[in-house]
């Protein structure tokens, strides 16, 4: 190749760089292992981690072990998805193309919303951007936050906010919920948007309902932060009022994977369209009247509009959302109800499993989905200990992002978790404290 | 309206699915007794009603529709579409990694939290960074978090003037972009007749007000910033920092590093030189690395090891604070360490000397039929313009058409936005010669069907399911979701 080439050696296409900044060593890292080496050394690495399968996890607080269908797994390895680029071509990533068109639908279809597009990082960037979008919007520069929003996704808020110059002021909450009356007190019309999650970190329902009117009489918009698979039994947003949906997507058919790469998902109203960060498929035709689809709108997005662009994402979660979209579509209408019913079902009976023993009394009265605070007379780190022993992941020490909250102990019970485990952690805990 | 593959909501029958889920094994309660009904829907949602054979066989239709770079050659340009080893998929796979979750107590995911380690010091010294921080999901998240830590670090030594970012003009779109996120306002500076930046121009620019200059080297053109010395000094004179694009990075694995050139923020795109799959747009993973001076302000929490054990800091108050939830897209991230545990320091330089020589290579090859705007030398990548066949009416979207009738993925087009008609090649190190040759040979075909037979050009795609599509139309009646037809 390089006589071809008319060079003497690989050195010489490295000319250009300047002899001082020439790496003149190794780069020092470990040898390199075979694939044989390779498999060996991260299944041992892999086993110094406690996972999920040889364990109860009743943890949650924003990232869930639902059931995820075989066929998920399956269809993603198809390498036609997964090693395949954003579509840009769209005669030869119609695949692609059309799953993201039926993800969008889909999302659409929960959240009661217009459009979606194709995905975020995750709900916690969705949020973030959701707050850009409304301020862009609005003309204004303030937010108000339900501080029953995931802690992480009101830091992550506060950092983008932080340099985008949009002030972000926290509303306390009430028995679990958002505060209302502090949030009409709060709201005013340099509101760009109020944003509240539901079912929020302590697993309880909001009013959206009532947080909309309130929103809507300052003309700010609402940001509803969302778990999709409660949305097959709860009302959507859309349809309570809300004008911005964005929500974490993990819990459609991707592994908890310490935390990623899960996705985010946002939808809106067709008013606010020309605002949405992000790629979005759309169905057209091709010179042959035949259905095709298409990366559109793409004026909004950064390739074309550089630093005017709504948004600066460029590689999102493409695949995750695939995961997702075969989830929903393998469990279909009926079988995400069904697994939205066994969570609600299965957290009620394990709260009054708990409440019942005497040993634990619950933090708030307000109706939860799959995940309910109590708290104890003891710390619940040692409590969680002394379930490990046994094999139990417990729940999140609500003090840690809740100072107020001492020793609440936030539980999150999904479809795989069956009666003899339930009844193992509850008798478990309360002997903890016999 | 023919369809090819219907929608999945088209295949839908009321009443069919797939009984997955056991019986509930709790007392059921009526839903009202638990949730007020003013909270439920009436109706649920209307997801597919399909049996499980219906949805697999759907979507592996819907995959035979997809090239991916196991199907062919996909000199994608800016990309890097190298292979992506399978052992990293199974790797990934493995419980300890894929069923951990992320607020489990630290003694419990030693194992995750040493991988992430060792992955930050690794990715610290190929860029010759002090440290890394993997909460990125992408490359431009990576770019939006080091530009706040440029911020972070100027308004902590009280420089409040500085809200000006330099960016080239054949940039990434991500990068001004990221600035703006950040809040700072863009100056562009023009290249120079060699690709590079224009140092008058730069010169011109740099003042009290300017927080850093966003590069990529090479840049975008394929082509290594031979001032990158001087562009340095003049940077850091003026008091901004250096911001490094690690787009690229695939052409100077062990040749030279970011450190060593003066860049003090550097992100990269596992995804792209760790060879972790694109997954048809993400999720990727963009890594940020600092210098010493700015490891204060890298996002938290950040992984330390103590004497015998490794620990979550998130006493940093410094920190520019959190971009995503947890730790970044930790799979992704297990694909990477694994890619770089198989090559090693030699395995890695390999890596960047083929990817040159293969690009080189299809530089030499064409540049008698296809215009070379910049002759000389490039790096892991080839920008050719179509100029010369315009001249027969043949455009840059015409010759990237045609070649999917020869089984490859196209270029990419008309980026970067100063080569007009531009077709950037990059061929990557995992292709053979004989992949190379017959693409050339493509190539060179297409150049003469050019003159001889432009139409054949400006009609293809051919044997594709579907043909060129009509943009427009998707823009101006934009159809967005399904909706079932009345």
């Amino acid at each position: 190749m390089l006589s071809e080439m008319g060079n003497d050696s690989i050195q010489e296409l490295f000319a250009d760089i300047p002899e001082p900044v020439r790496l003149s060593r190794d780069l020092l890292l470990p040898p390199a292992l075979s694939e044989l080496e390779l498999a060996s050394y991260l299944r041992k690495l892999s086993q110094k981690n406690i996972n999920l399968d040889d364990t109860s996890c009743f943890l949650g607080a924003g990232a869930y072990d639902h059931f995820i269908p075989s066929a998920v797994a399956n269809l993603i390895s198809r390498q036609e998805f997964y090693t395949a680029y954003t579509p840009y071509q769209p005669e030869i990533s119609q695949g692609t193309l059309q799953a993201i068109f039926e993800f969008q639908s889909m999302i659409c279809e929960l959240t009661g919303m217009d459009i979606a597009n194709a995905s975020m990082y995750d709900g916690a960037t969705a949020l973030a951007e959701a707050v850009a979008m409304a301020v862009s919007q609005t003309g204004r520069n303030e937010v108000l936050i339900a501080n029953t929003v995931h802690p992480e996704s009101r830091e992550v808020l506060k950092t983008y906010a932080h340099y985008k110059g949009i002030a972000v002021k926290e509303i306390g909450y009430h028995n679990g919920c958002i505060d209302l009356d502090a949030l009409a007190a709060a709201c005013s019309d340099q509101t760009a948007a109020v944003i509240v999650q539901s079912p929020n970190f302590f697993g309880i329902i909001e009013d959206l309902g009532q947080a909309a009117e309130v929103t809507h009489q300052h003309k700010a918009l609402l940001i509803a932060s969302v778990d999709p698979i409660s949305l097959a039994i709860l009302k959507s947003p859309g349809e309570l009022g809300a004008d911005i949906v964005v929500g974490d997507g993990q819990c459609l058919g991707n592994p908890i994977s310490f935390g990623g790469p899960g996705l985010g998902f946002m939808a809106t109203s067709k008013a606010l369209m020309r605002k949405l960060p992000g790629r979005v498929v759309g169905q057209t035709t091709d010179v042959d009247g035949k259905r095709a689809f298409v990366l559109t709108l793409q004026t909004r997005e950064q390739h074309i509009r550089r630093d005017k662009a709504t948004s600066n994402i460029c590689s999102n979660q493409a695949l995750n959302a695939l995961a997702a979209t075969i989830y929903m579509t393998v469990l279909g209408k009926e079988g995400l109800k069904e697994v939205a019913t066994l969570c609600l079902n299965k957290a009620h009976y394990l709260h009054d499993q708990l409440i019942q023993s005497g040993k634990f009394a619950p933090v708030f009265s307000a109706p939860f989905f799959k995940e309910f605070a109590v708290t104890s007379a003891g710390d619940t780190e040692a409590l969680n200990d002394a379930l490990l022993a046994d094999q139990i992941i417990g729940g999140y020490a609500l003090e840690k992002s809740y100072p107020e909250l001492k020793n609440g102990w936030l539980l999150a019970v999904t479809e795989k978790r069956t009666r003899p485990e339930m009844d193992s952690l509850a008798e478990k805990a309360v002997n903890h404290y016999d | 309206m023919i369809k090819n593959e219907a929608l999945i909501f088209e295949k839908s029958v009321p009443g069919r699915r797939t009984s997955l889920l056991p019986a509930c094994d709790v007392p059921e309660r009526d839903l009202g007794s638990m949730i007020p009904t003013e909270f439920l829907r009436a109706q649920p949602p209307e997801l597919p009603e399909v049996s499980e054979v219906d949805a697999v066989r759907h979507f592996t239709a819907l995959s035979k529709m997809n090239h991916g770079v196991d199907s062919g050659f996909y000199p994608l340009g800016s990309c890097t579409m190298k292979y992506n080893p399978k052992i990293n998929e199974d790797v990934a796979r493995y419980s300890g990694f894929s069923r951990i979750h992320p607020y489990q107590s630290e003694k419990t995911v030693q194992g995750a939290l040493e991988l992430l380690y060792q992955t930050d010091k690794m990715l610290a010294e190929i860029t010759g960074m002090a440290r890394v921080s993997l909460q990125p999901a992408a490359g431009a998240h990576g770019e939006m978090a080091g530009l706040m830590i440029i911020k972070a670090y100027h308004q902590h030594r009280g420089d409040t003037k500085r809200q000006k970012i330099v960016v080239p003009d054949s940039s990434h779109g991500t990068n001004p972009a990221s600035a703006a996120v950040v809040g700072f306002d863009v100056i562009e500076v023009k290249s120079n007749e060699f690709g590079g930046v224009d140092i008058p121009s730069l010169k011109a620019v740099m003042s009290d007000e300017i927080a850093g200059l966003m590069l990529t080297n090479p840049s975008t053109l394929g082509l290594f910033e031979e001032n990158i010395v001087e562009i340095a000094e003049i940077v850091h004179q003026a008091g901004g920092l250096l911001y490094y694009d690690g787009a690229n990075m695939n052409a100077i694995m062990g040749k030279t590093r970011p450190g060593d050139m003066g860049f003090d923020v550097v992100h990269l795109n596992l995804h792209k030189t760790f060879s972790t799959p694109h997954g048809g747009g993400g999720p990727g993973s963009g890594p940020v690395g600092v210098t010493k001076e700015l490891v204060p302000f890298l996002p938290g929490p950040v992984v330390e090891r103590a004497v015998d054990k490794y620990v979550l800091d998130h006493n940093r108050p410094l920190s520019i604070g959190r971009v995503k939830s947890f730790y970044g897209n930790f799979g992704v991230v297990v694909k990477a360490f694994a890619y770089i545990r198989s090559l090693g320091a030699a395995g890695l330089r390999e890596a960047s000397e083929t990817a040159v020589l293969n690009a080189n290579y299809i530089r030499a090859r064409l540049q008698d039929d296809y215009e070379l705007p910049f002759g000389k030398t490039c790096m892991h990548e080839v920008v050719f313009s179509a100029q010369k066949q315009m001249k027969f009416g043949v455009s840059a979207l015409d010759i990237a058409k045609r070649l999917i009738d020869f089984g490859y993925h196209p270029p990419t087009i008309y980026f970067p936005l100063i080569v007009k008609e531009a077709l950037m090649i990059e061929p990557t190190e995992t292709e053979s010669k004989e992949t190379l040759d017959e693409f050339i040979e493509a190539m060179l075909q297409i150049a003469r069907e050019a003159e001889t037979n432009p139409e054949l050009l400006k009609s293809a795609p051919h044997d594709t399911i579907v043909k060129r599509l009509d943009e427009v139309k998707a823009v101006r009646k934009p159809v967005l979701r399904y909706a079932k037809e009345v």
